[in-house]
Parts: structure tokens; sequence; C-alpha cells
């Protein structure tokens, strides 16, 4: 293959409220059965690249729980793996990782073992499908430094993302993080092609002049001298980077067009295997318009939700725009709407849990109510 | 090689003729159970939750869709450097001028001993891919090692008047067992033979070499453990006393399929210990559209429902549209079921479509017609990858293989009955 992979997946984001408390933004929980970062890991795999680095920091270890084996993304070859790594200590490093860059450039070492030319770094709570191989194709066809996928949101805000412009042969012209004002419409994903040897250069003349950013201090400060280009995607990307997008994207999942685009056809997204028995609908249950995770079993009303894995819905409990993580127990006759319940919360009989649209309520990990 | 205490060998070659279109292309242990399974999915994971990590699966009648679902047994923590899962399919041997298929279930072990011999085991673990049922087999070894038995065979107590159709041990106050019947018109026992065995290896080995220039059909029931009593062997039996299927029939396969949606059904997959696993090639969520209805049914991964589905059970990534009623019916993996088609009491094998507005299972309880005693109970029965044309009606036990057109049905309809085969279509 021609590339390596670098999710970085240290990321944290407290606009995330209490669900980040206790892991990752790239081990959060999406559509019913994977984790964020299923949907980069599978695009790597699915895309060819055999030997993908995983760069984790912050609250990692339900994310190390998470990739426990890398066989379930298929990279446990010789000639390729999947490599986790967490900041560490060394004689001359004490540090955590200071940023994007410095997370790459402390763990170096993987990119000069490697010898495929090119390398495609992405961050680990994208939801999409992409084939990378495409994005490398234009690179090359390009004669590209640095590929920044990129997407025109089409007169949504986009001031909390990095904002770029283009010349009409798709060379980045601007590019700016989080602007006051957007001066275009169209964003970076946040997934980089460049060249192996060429990171490696960058970053060993970066980090050590104090500089740890990959956006700022790569992307940014050296978009002139640089051949950086935009290369243009029109499938369905979402991030998670609010309670709100969350939510929006666990409800995208239930638009039959963002099913079919992840689900239609393959390849698809792979996830760490639970062996759960199919979903049990009983006699009383009404379900309508849900996602329902195996090895739940429900006897309540449940309507407009995403359910994970594992969950129980007692008799005459009613779900209503809510989301429900894996092994949570419902008791009978709970009511619990535009809510999101984190793992393994339990509801005695009766309980009511009502947020409002623009104000969920969330129940964290682990809750007796 | 690191000794192994016990391996299992599994009999997965049979045909299971009685499930009649469902084992045409593949073999019993290869058929769906309870949404998601395959039946070779129960024993396969007893081993691992019983702590037995090297298993030789025997293959011989139509194995392709079994050694793709295998594969190297990931989803069994098979894949091991040391053992794990094997397929030991029929193969020639020096100086033989041709191979020799198995010709029993005792020969097609006979016929691997090279296999057993290379692990050094002591004990032997014999099982079948034919039944549905969770069992500690460590549990049995323990047994079998405190009585220091030469054989061990499970049995199940099942009523004495059904007593006649099983292979029933006598035995005394021990359980040491001094007589084997098979199926005896005035059974002195009600212990069932499970088909389920703990030899000592070394004196297997002995009797196998032994039997095997007498017998060319050298078989475990008929053969080895009458000569085991024979020769004063020490042969117990071990009471199992939870559930256990043999789902070779239709009507069986289907009522075992029924009762686990129940909602308290007496086979649990909903524990959290011994689970039962199996290979999922992707797991989409399983989505329940706005006008759905579904009650009281299994619903496995990426299936999309738009219609309604009471009292079945529905394989990985199967659709169905708007206006459907499923009732009473299993549906395979991959299968679509096409906008107001009405299913009734059917069982509609992988990655079959059937079109709109169609009616299957109306109609008189007619059994069929070539093969009254496979589909005798009503159901009506769709092959692997058939095609069902839009508008049809469909009777009770009828059978459709193969990709149907609407000139094969007379005035759009296929009485009760009656059989629908085309052969080379519609296969994988």
């Amino acid at each position: 293959m021609k590339a390596v992979g670098i999710i970085l997946a240290g990321g944290n984001n407290d606009k995330l409220r209490e669900l980040t408390e206790a892991r990752a933004t790239s081990a959060m929980p999406v559509g019913s059965c994977y984790r964020a970062i299923d949907f980069s890991l599978s695009n790597m795999s699915n895309s060819g690249i055999n030997k993908v680095a995983i760069i984790t920091q912050y609250n990692s270890r339900s994310l190390h729980d998470h990739l426990n084996s890398s066989k379930w993304w298929g990279f446990g070859s010789k000639s390729g793996g999947m490599f986790v790594l967490a900041p560490f200590l060394s004689r001359d490093n004490n540090f955590w990782f200071r940023g994007t860059a410095d997370s790459i450039y402390q763990n170096i070492a993987f990119l000069q073992r490697s010898n495929e030319p090119y390398c495609i770094i992405t961050s680990g709570d994208g939801i999409y499908k992409m084939d990378y191989s495409d994005v490398i194709d234009f690179h090359i066809e390009k004669n590209a430094d640095i590929t920044i996928v990129c997407k025109d949101m089409k007169g949504m805000d986009v001031v909390n993302f990095g904002v770029v412009d283009l010349d009409e042969d798709g060379r980045v012209t601007e590019f700016e993080e989080k602007p006051l004002e957007a001066f275009s419409s169209t964003i970076s994903l946040g997934i980089y092609v460049i060249k192996r040897e060429l990171l490696i250069e960058l970053l060993e003349t970066i980090v050590p002049e104090g500089r740890y950013n990959f956006v700022r201090d790569i992307v940014v400060r050296y978009r002139k001298r640089l051949n950086i280009c935009g290369f243009m995607y029109d499938g369905y990307w979402a991030s998670i980077n609010s309670v709100e997008s969350y939510y929006n994207i666990n409800m995208d999942f239930l638009r039959e067009d963002v099913r079919n685009a992840f689900f239609a056809r393959g390849p698809y997204i792979e996830t760490k295997a639970k062996d759960e028995p199919p979903a049990k609908y009983n006699a009383n249950s009404q379900v309508k318009n849900c996602l329902i995770g195996s090895g739940s079993i429900v006897d309540g009303t449940v309507e407009d939700s995403v359910l994970f894995r594992r969950v129980r819905i007692g008799e005459k409990a009613r779900i209503g725009n809510s989301i429900i993580m894996e092994g949570c127990d419902i008791g009978n006759g709970c009511v619990v709407e535009y809510a999101i319940l984190d793992k393994d919360v339990t509801l005695s009989g009766g309980q009511i849990v009502r947020g409002e649209p623009g104000n969920l309520k969330i129940i964290k990990k682990n809750s007796f109510l | 090689m690191r000794k192994k205490e016990m391996l299992a060998m599994l009999l997965a070659g049979g045909q299971g003729s009685r499930l009649g279109v469902l084992t045409k292309n593949k073999a019993k242990p290869a058929v769906s159970f309870g949404g998601k399974y395959r039946i070779i999915d129960f024993p396969m994971s007893n081993c691992i939750n019983s702590g037995v990590d090297t298993v030789g699966v025997l293959t011989q009648y139509q194995p392709l869709q079994l050694n793709r679902h295998i594969g190297i047994g990931i989803p069994w923590d098979l894949d091991r450097k040391k053992g794990g899962v094997t397929i030991l399919a029929p193969h020639m041997k020096d100086g033989e001028a041709e191979g020799h298929w198995y010709s029993g279930t005792a020969n097609a072990i006979y016929q691997n001993i090279h296999f057993i011999d290379a692990y050094n085991p002591t004990y032997v673990l014999i099982i079948s891919g034919d039944h549905i049922y969770k069992m500690d087999y460590s549990r049995m070894l323990a047994f079998h090692k405190k009585n220091n038995c030469d054989a061990t065979i499970a049995v199940l107590e099942v009523p004495i008047e059904e007593a006649d159709r099983f292979g029933i041990m006598n035995a005394d106050v021990d359980d040491k067992i001094y007589e084997f019947e098979e199926k005896p018109p005035q059974p002195k026992s009600n212990l069932a033979s499970m088909g389920i065995y703990i030899f000592t290896w070394d004196v297997l080995r002995a009797a196998l070499r032994e039997a095997d220039k007498i017998h060319d059909d050298l078989d475990f029931g008929k053969h080895i453990i009458p000569m085991f009593l024979e020769q004063g062997q020490a042969l117990y039996a071990y009471r199992f006393k939870d559930y256990w299927k043999d789902v070779g029939t239709i009507d069986s396969y289907w009522s075992a399929n029924m009762e686990l949606t129940k909602a308290v059904p007496e086979f649990n997959l909903y524990e959290d210990f011994a689970k039962i696993y199996t290979s999922s090639d992707h797991q989409p969520p399983q989505f329940t559209g706005p006008d759905a209805d579904v009650k009281t049914s299994l619903l496995s991964e990426g299936c999309e429902v738009f219609g309604s589905v009471y009292n079945s059970t529905l394989g990985p990534g199967v659709r169905v549209e708007g206006g459907a009623v499923i009732r009473d019916s299993i549906i395979m993996e991959g299968c679509v079921i096409g906008e107001n088609s009405v299913i009734d009491r059917c069982i509609i094998d992988e990655n079959s479509i059937i079109g709109k507005n169609v009616k299957m299972g109306m109609g008189e309880n007619v059994p069929n017609k070539l093969k009254p005693q496979v589909y005798d109970t009503g159901i009506s029965v769709i092959g692997e990858a058939s095609v069902v044309p839009d508008g049809v009606t469909i009777g009770k036990n009828c059978v459709i293989h193969g990709v149907t057109l609407p000139e094969h049905y007379e005035s759009a309809r296929l009485e009760s009955g009656e059989t629908i085969e085309l052969d080379g279509e519609g296969m994988l």
C-alpha cells in the first residue's frame, strides 16, 4: 500500500459535558453499535491501508478497551498492524502530547520505520465513509505537498470549523481555524494526505521551535510555501464536537439516506464483536422509527430513538427522541424524553427523565435512579 | 508439541435430509438458527466456553458454506497458534488407489487418527453439529475422570413413551452402562444418548483400529459402544438436565425457532455467561421504521423493517417492505419481503427475494406431494437464493427453490402441497 494511517484520537471536548468525563471523544458510542473511531479505522482498512497508528491521550482507557484486538478491522497482518500509541516517559521526554503535531513527533519512529510514500492523517471523531485511496490518487495527480479533504457546507454556520478557500485549481489559498466571520462555506474535514518524508521533515523543523499544532503550525503557516490542495468530498460527514452534534449524528441514522450511505452496500463499518443475541421484541412492544441494538429486549414503547446493545425497556415504559446507551435498564412505566442515557444506567420503575429539544437531559454512566 | 488434555472432534458431515430444501446446498450444521446463528455455532461455542481450544470439524456433505462460516475460527476464539479449529475433509492416504468417504461416524474419526495423535490428547470429545444446547464439557470430563471411565456418554432423560425413538442406555444405580439399545420397542430406561461422547483416547484408538477392519461403515452407536460393552470397558452415562433439541425435521426446526421468541423461552440466549458466538461479516444496526409493528419476534443486526412482524425470527440484513405482514415464520439472512406481501408459517432460506403482494402459506393443509414425509405440518419452505415473483399466492407445504418467474405459477397460484424446484438456477 502507498500510505500509512495516523488517527488522532487523543482529543477531548468539554462541550460534550458528562459524556466525555470517562472517555475520549473517539470512544463515543454512535449509531447503536459503533464507537466514533470505528468509522476512520474502517475507512483506513477499507481503503487498503494496512498499517495504522492511533494516537491516544485523554481518557484513553475505554478507547484502549475497544481497540483490544486489531482483527475486527482487519489489521492483523505481518506487514502492517494497528499501533496504539499513548504518551510515555523517557530520559529526554516527560511531556504529555502538547498538540497534534507534537503527538506525531513524539512517535516519529512510527513514520521513520515505515516505507510507504504517503501518510494519511485523520481524527478519530469523524462520522463518514470515505475511500482514502481516491484522496491519495488526487494528491498524486495534483503533485500536492499536502491535500486537505474539504466539504462545502452550503449555508451552514461554519465558524466552528477550519474554513478554507480554494482557487479554481483546487489549491488552498486561505485557511482559518474558527474564523470570526466565515469567508467561504468550504471547511476542512481534518483529513490530510502528506508525503511521509515531508511530514517527518516538517515535524523535525517545527517542534524544536516550540510549535506543536498540526493545523496552525503546518497547514496555516506553510500554506504559501507548500502546494496545499483541497479534495472536495460531498458525502455524509459529521464530527462529534458538542452534545447537540452528538445527538444529531445519532438521530441522522434514522434517516434513510444516511443509513443507505453507510449500510446499503459494502465496504462496511466494522466494530468490535460483542456477540449479543438478536434484539427481542416482546408481545406489547411498540417500536417506531428506531435503531435497536442487538441483545436488547423491548417490552414498552420506543419512538424516534437510538438504542444501543443490551438495553432493557420495561413494560409500559415510554422512550422518545432519546439515546439509550449499552446496558441501560429502563424499568416498567418509566418515561424518557429528549435524553441521553450513558452506559449502564438503571431507571427503577416509574422514573421520569425529561429534557427538551435543545436542552437534552444527560444521565451519567452507571447512574441508578 | 504441547499435550492437549482433551480435543474435540465435531461431526459436521451429515446432510440432514429431513430438513428438505434447507439442506440442498449446505450441510445441516450450516443451517441458520435463532436469527443470527447457525446450528454449528452451539457446539463450537460450547467447546470454547468449556475450555476446549482444539476442534477438528469433520465435513463431507456440501461443506462450502460451512467452511466459509468457520473460516479460521475467529468468532469462537479458535484462531490459535497451537490448536484452534481445523476442517477435516476426507482425503487420500498413502497406498490407496482411491480415496474413501467417511462411511460412518467412527470411521470418520478412524480416518483422522493422525490428526488427533499430533496433539497427543488424553481424552477425545466426540460431538455433532446437529443439536441446539449449551453444555459445559469440562464438567462431563470431570465426571469421566472421577469414574475412571473408558467412555462417557451424555444422556438426556426423555419421557419413557418417547424412548423408542432414541438410542437408549440401560445403566445401573451408579449410571454405569450395561446395555445399549438402538430405538428399542420396549425401552427399559429413559436415558437417551445425545451423541456426545468422551473417550480415553488410547482406548478408543485401539478400538477404532481393531473394529475398522471388521466394519466398513464404522459407527459409534452401532459398533463402538456395543464393542466396548462386550469387552467390559468402563462406560458411564452422564446425565444432562438442560435444554437440548434435535432440530432434524422441518417441524422441530420451526418450533425450536418459534420457542425462542417467547417472553421467557426455555432456551435463554440472553445470559451473560456461556455466550453463543457466530460469524458476522458486518453488523449494521437494526432499524424499525415509522409505520412498522413488531411483536414477539427476534430481529438480527442489519434488519430494516417497514411492515409488520409477529412471532417470527429474522436473520441479519432482512428487509421487510411497507405493508408486508410476517407471521409465525423464519426469515433467514439477506432476504427481502416485498410490499404488502403476507407470509404465514413459512421458512425462507438465505438471500431470497419475495416480490410484492405475494401471499404465502394460504389454503388447505395438504402434505407435499413429492415429499409428504418431509413437508406435512403446513409450513411452506423457500430454498436459498430463490425469487418469488409479484402477486402470486402460495399454499401450505409448498416448496420453491430457484429464480421462479410468473410463468411457473398457473393463474398466479401454487396450490398447497406443490413444488417448484429449478435446478441450477438461483444457486450460490
